[in-house]
Formats: C-alpha cells, structure tokens, sequence
C-alpha cells in the first residue's frame, strides 16, 4: 500500500525524532514536520464553500490550497466568500485567510477534469467532494486512487452503476485506511445520537413501523441563459436532471430514508411506492417528480413510511417517527426528540442545550482523527446503500412497480453521458415543446 | 370594471387613507391585493413614556436601564404577528402569481411587484412542522423582513416598517409601568401569552391570548419579534439625543424583542430585550449564510407598524434599500 503524506510524514517524523526533511512549506510549522492539513475543494457551490469553511474553523491547523469546479464564476465567488470569512485559530485568536486559504491560479481549476487536477496534488491530504452527486463515483475513485482522505456530500450516485463503484472504492478505502465521512450530518448530530442508541439498546422495543418525511417546499431554479449548450444548461439547473441530482426523494430525502435504515440497522427488501409531477410541471423543471410516496419493507417485515414532496403552500414536515413494541418517539426535531411508553411515561428527553452544529462537529471529528493518524471513518459503505435506497424509491416511483433490493441493486441503467463537454449531449434532452420526457408509472421502465 | 369606476375606486381610495392619517385615525384592516389575505392595524395614539424597567423590577437585567423619558408619534401596529399565509406570499412568487389568478384585482397585479427582491427558497421548511396556516411566520432575517415590508408597500403604496425597540416597548406597555402589561402578577401570564411552560415546545396560532390595551396580542409570548435596531446593550445611557432609534450597521446582534414560546416568563417582560446572534443560522451550512433565513430561529417573527405621517418617497426607497452585510 502507498503510505499518504501524512502517514509518511508521521511515520518519518517517529523515526528521525523530527529532524528530518523539514519540508518547508506552507506556514506556522514549528516542528520539523509540516502539521498543516491541506485540503483541496473539489465543487464551489454554496454546500462546497460552507464544507470548506467549516473545515477551515476546526482546531486543526488546516489550509485550504486547491480549489476544482466545471465553472470558473462559480470557483470565483468561492474564492472570494472563503477569503472574505474571518476564521480563528485554536486560541480564538482571528488568522489571516491568506494564510488559510492559498489558492493561487495555478491551483484554481475549472472545466470537468479540474478535479484530477486538485486531487493529484501531491500536498493534498483531504479532498471534499461537494459537486452534483451524479459526479462523486468517479471523483470519489480518483480521491482513494490518490490517497485522500475525504469529507463527501450525501447523496453519492444517481444510479446503481455509481453506488456499485461507491461500494468498491469504499473497500479500498478501508485497506487503505483512509476516512471517509460522508453528510448525512444526522449521524453527527447529538439528539439522533442519543436517541437512536436508545432505541437500539431496546428502549421502546423492535421496532415494528414508522414514518419518515421530507415534506417542504421547492428549491432554487435557475432559468435557460442565452447560448447555453444543452450540457451547460443541465449542469448550471443540475437539481432538475437525473444523472447530476438523482432527484429530490434521493438529493433532499436521503436524509430521512438513511434515519429509517439506521434505525431498522438495515436497508429495505423491498419498495413500492407513487409519484408524479402535479405542480411543477414547466420545461424549467427538467425531468424529476415532485412528490414520491413510500413502503420501505425491510427484511423482518416491518413497513416503514416514507413521504418527500416539494410543494409550495402545503403542510410540511422533515422530520422522523418510529413505533416500537414497548413505546416510540414522534419527531427527532429539536426539543421533541422524546421516548415515550404508551402509559404516557417519557423514557428518554435529549436536552439539546449546548448541542454543537452537526455540520461542524463532521469537520471537528475528521480533522481530529486526521491529526492524530488515526483511522476511525468509514461512512462511504452506508452513505452508498443509504443512496441506493432513495435511488430504489425513485425506480419505484417511476415504473409503479414493486422493486426489489438485488434486482435494484443490479440495475444496468446508467444514466451518465456517455462524454463529458460542454458541446456533448446529455443523455436526456428536451422535445421540440422545450419539456423533457418525463417517467409514466406503469410505462417507465427502470431496471 | 370600466376604467371610469376603477379611477373613482381609487380615488376614493387615497382620500381614505388622507383622511386616516388626520382626524379619523383609527384601526383598519389593511386587504394584500390579489389574495384573501387581509391584516389588522390598530391605531396607537402618540405619547410619552418610561421606556425600560425600574432596578426594583423581578427578573431585569442591566441592558433595560438607565429608565428614561420617551416621546412617540402615533403609528399604527399590527394587531397580531404576520403569519405564513402573507409571508408566503411574498417568499414564494408563484404562490403570489397564482392567488393572483384566483383572485383577480386588477388595480394590484401582481405585475406590480414582479420588481420585488424576494428570499431564496429555503432547503429546509422554515416553520419545522408547527403549522403554517394561521400561525406567524418565523425564521426570516431582520433584512427578509425589511424587504417584506418594501413587498407590502408595492402591494398597497402604504408605507410599512419595523418598529423601533422604543415603539415596540410602548405599544407593548399600552399605558402600563408593571413587568408586563396585565400588570406584574406572572400567574397571569397563561392568560396573556405563549411561553416555555404553557407552549408545548412550539409556537401557536396568533390570536388566542388576551391583548393588551391597545388591543394587541402576543405581543408577551408566541414569537419573538423583529425590531429596526441595533442592539446596544448599553444604548439607552448613551442614547444620541433625540435619536429615535440605533441604526443597523453590524448584522449581529440586533434588537429582538417580547420574548417566545421557548422562553422563560421573565424573557417576556415588556422592558426585556433580546440581542439576535450569529447562532441563530447554526444549521445553515452555506457559505455565505442566507440572507434571508436563519435556520434556527423558530422563536424569531415580527410585527410592522406604519408611522401615520409617510415619509418622503427618498426616505421611504432609503427605508427598502438596507445594505446587505454578507453572513461569512
């Protein structure tokens, strides 16, 4: 196995008591070793940019010295907002974002294979993979190809072929000891934490039904340009298209789906479920549904729920509930995250004063396990299957069919462009009325 | 509608409102142009008062003193906090277009606010499964809010705003000089407001409780509510002489006042004030920060109030043109 920076310069560092090499590079080293966790930004939106920051406020001495997106105003504005935050070291004492982010041109990438660029650096140690998901497989491969550790936003594909490659990196990554978190921050967030590890300590019992939801309102769009290619225009609206989002029930509930799965320790048998489009329905709205309904069956029988929707105007709920033989817990959300028997008793209350911002607590933990050389996260396995359960959801949705998990899992159907360029064709194009086709239960087919 | 009877509507329309702001000041209803939607105004007549509270109060703390002689013009407030059924309005533009459709004003269009800089949708839904209809808005930023109020004035040409700390306190007040405006007997609070021990960890619809002599409720309790200042905690020894208010020009902490339904009693007071923080985005995990939500603020709405004189088209596009200090 090839060592990565840091394990060769922890191990070297062991044994030339610190006298060796003095790499010096970067800044604010005092011993012989470099200590400074250098990352590269692999996809600039606002997630990207949030990820970086955070990254940026752990108490580890971390720079951020490489910066990849397809586009270069979106890199741009990235840059600007990371330089423009103020950030504080361990003692609270504000740094200079010149010193925390050195990004200069030449290591500033943009177009489709910036991210090999960034991630071929050979000062990188962490990678973070927030672009459309329809990206992460091969940018995840290239990542664990390249000895990173990595911080990689939830979901990981759109298709089965993208989970099945997810799943194979994930187990180099294990030989590899490398880290791996992936977002799906409820598994950092100190109310799930505590509540879930109750319920499986049987608390409320087996758990024997439950709802989950993801019941809000409609995101951002961003309209056709003027001289767009059809390929710009799906990536800038990439939340409307299949291959880049995998659709909302997998890009926004995941989230959900993923709280049923580690709360059932498993992943569904089975799926069926209904869907469409009933409110947005314009050409701007790509391909995706706006609403999917769910029965996640799992292995032992249990029936858990699943709603996501994306309506305005319409009663909402993102939220998780569980039944158990011996009680349940009605909503994970906030000051509600409570145990109850069904003589009305509270079996467990989190207290969420001075619960930290599970968004941050990722970085916190990751950075820290980088520091000390330690190898503690392997979330990729999870992150993938959770993924492929949200992306089941959808082959449910849209053929009306009951699914099943291996026939799911085994599916063929990939639904990448065959090349990656701004003048290639995606694989899904509109018809002569501007309006892409859309999935018709009972037609669609899926496997 | 003939052209002929729209003019006259209209005519007869401003005279209203001419009027209002003179002799015949008193509560009206003001109607949100294409859509049902309507909100209670109550008129506060102008005055003099103590604002803050006496060393001698239970549970004061030392940002509400030195008390201290305020002079307020007559505005009028509204009666209960704004709710999601108008906010959404504004928020969501196809949620106007298409209660526009279904309720055709031709004198409103909704052309007439397709200029209005409104909030990004937000990734998560902003009421945290509370409720929506009926129930106050909440989660906005003191910028979404300011930028709702220049929405209103497009809808309606009236000009509305946030109130200031000191307006606020005297419309809570409504003449009382007690820890709350029922009095200072906190068993009563359950009559008055929503609070931490009544609440049920969420916030209610508006309108249940009591109001207070002005005729307005929650003001104590339900949501905590947005004002057009900065939090200085020390501002009222300090207070610039005859400033009326403390401009914004840092984005934390502004001032927030009436205490929530995630509140102890003593938050609720009329004289309390609460200082905004950069916490209350936690869960946002952008960068920059939205400038229009703040994720974890499900205790945080508002209220507007309009000043009975209108201010000058310059100080009222002044008013709707806040700078914007981006959330790193």
């Amino acid at each position: 196995m090839e060592q990565n920076r840091r394990d060769f310069l922890k191990a070297s560092g062991l044994f030339a008591g610190g006298a060796m090499l003095n790499p010096v590079r970067g800044y604010g080293f005092n011993s012989a070793v470099d200590e400074t966790i250098k990352v590269a930004l692999i996809g600039c939106g606002g997630r990207g940019t949030g990820a970086a920051a955070q990254a940026l406020s752990t108490t580890q001495n971390v720079q951020i010295v490489a910066m990849a997106d397809a586009f270069k105003d979106r890199l741009d504005e990235s840059y600007k907002n990371l330089t423009a935050k103020k950030y504080k070291n361990a003692a609270g004492t504000v740094v200079d974002t010149k010193l925390k982010v050195d990004v200069p041109e030449d290591r500033k990438f943009v177009g489709f294979d910036a991210f090999k660029k960034a991630i071929a650096l050979k000062d990188v140690d962490v990678v973070i993979l927030a672009t459309p998901p329809g990206f992460r497989p091969s940018h995840f491969e290239e990542a664990v190809k390249n000895n990173k550790h990595i911080f990689m936003e939830k979901p990981v594909a759109t298709d089965a072929p993208g989970i099945r490659k997810v799943l194979e990196v994930a187990e180099e990554a294990k030989k590899k000891k490398l880290n791996v978190v992936v977002g799906l921050q409820r598994h950092y967030q100190a109310n799930y934490l505590a509540a879930i590890k109750r319920i499986h300590d049987g608390a409320i019992g087996d758990i024997v039904g439950g709802q989950v939801y993801w019941v809000g309102s409609s995101p951002w769009m961003k309209e056709r340009q003027p001289n767009q290619t059809e390929m710009e225009y799906q990536m800038r609206n990439w939340y409307y298209f299949n291959w880049l989002c995998g659709d909302h029930i997998s890009e926004q509930h995941v989230h959900n789906i993923d709280v049923a799965n580690w709360v059932k320790k498993g992943y569904p048998v089975s799926i069926q479920g209904t869907g469409g489009r009933t409110v947005r329905t314009g050409k701007a709205y790509g391909e995706i549904f706006d609403h999917h309904t769910l029965d996640l069956v799992y292995a032992d029988g249990t029936t858990i729920s699943s709603q996501c929707r994306q309506f305005e105007g319409t009663w909402n709920k993102v939220d998780e509930a569980f039944v158990g033989t011996k009680g349940r817990i009605d909503s994970f959300d906030g000051k509600k995250t409570i145990l109850k028997d069904y003589k009305g008793g509270v079996i467990y209350q989190h207290d969420d004063k001075g619960d930290k911002n599970p968004y941050q607590v990722e970085h916190d933990e990751l950075f820290a396990a980088i520091a000390k050389g330690e190898y503690k996260f392997a979330d990729a396995e999870n992150g993938a299957k959770s993924t492929m359960t949200a992306i089941m959801g959808r082959m449910a949705t849209y053929s009306g069919k009951m699914i099943k998990w291996d026939e799911a899992f085994n599916s063929d159907i990939n639904l990448f462009p065959d090349k990656l360029a701004w003048d290639a064709s995606p694989k899904i194009l509109p018809g002569p009325d501007g309006l892409y086709p859309v999935a018709v239960p009972g037609k669609t087919q899926v496997i | 509608m003939s052209k002929q009877f729209l003019f006259l509507f209209s005519t007869v329309f401003i005279c209203f409102n001419a009027v209002a702001q003179d002799a015949n000041f008193k509560n009206y209803t003001q109607k949100i142009g294409g859509s049902p939607q309507v909100y209670d105004m109550v008129a506060i007549p102008g005055g003099e008062f103590l604002m803050g509270s006496p060393d001698s109060e239970k549970g004061r703390r030392p940002d509400e003193g030195p008390q201290h002689k305020v002079k307020i013009e007559p505005f009028w407030m509204g009666k209960t906090e704004v709710v999601w059924d108008i906010y959404d309005l504004y928020a969501f533009k196809n949620m106007e277009k298409e209660m526009a459709a279904r309720h055709p004003d031709p004198d409103k269009s909704v052309q007439k606010t397709d200029a209005s800089t409104r909030p990004s949708p937000p990734y998560v839904d902003m009421s945290f499964g509370m409720g929506r209809s009926g129930y106050p808005a909440i989660n906005m930023t003191q910028y979404a809010a300011i930028h709702f109020c220049k929405w209103l004035y497009e809808k309606t040409g009236i000009f509305y705003r946030l109130p200031t700390e000191a307006e606020w306190e005297y419309a809570c007040r409504a003449g009382s000089k007690t820890a709350y405006s029922f009095g200072a007997d906190e068993s009563k609070l359950d009559e008055y407001a929503w609070h931490r021990k009544n609440s049920d960890a969420a916030y209610k619809k508006i309108g249940l409780k009591k109001p207070n002599a002005f005729g307005l409720h929650d003001m104590h309790g339900n949501v905590m509510e947005w004002t057009l200042d900065q939090y200085i905690p020390d501002y009222y020894a300090k207070q610039p002489a005859g400033e009326k208010y403390a401009p914004v020009t840092e984005l934390y902490p502004t001032a927030v006042r009436g205490g929530s339904w995630d509140d102890e009693p003593a938050d609720l007071r009329s004289a309390a004030r609460t200082a905004s923080k950069a916490e209350w985005k936690i869960l946002d995990p952008q960068l920059p920060k939205s400038e229009w939500w703040m994720t974890s603020a499900s205790f945080v709405g508002f209220r507007v109030v309009r000043p009975v004189k209108q201010p000058s088209q310059e100080e009222i596009n002044a008013y709707y043109s806040p700078k914007l200090i981006e959330d790193y």
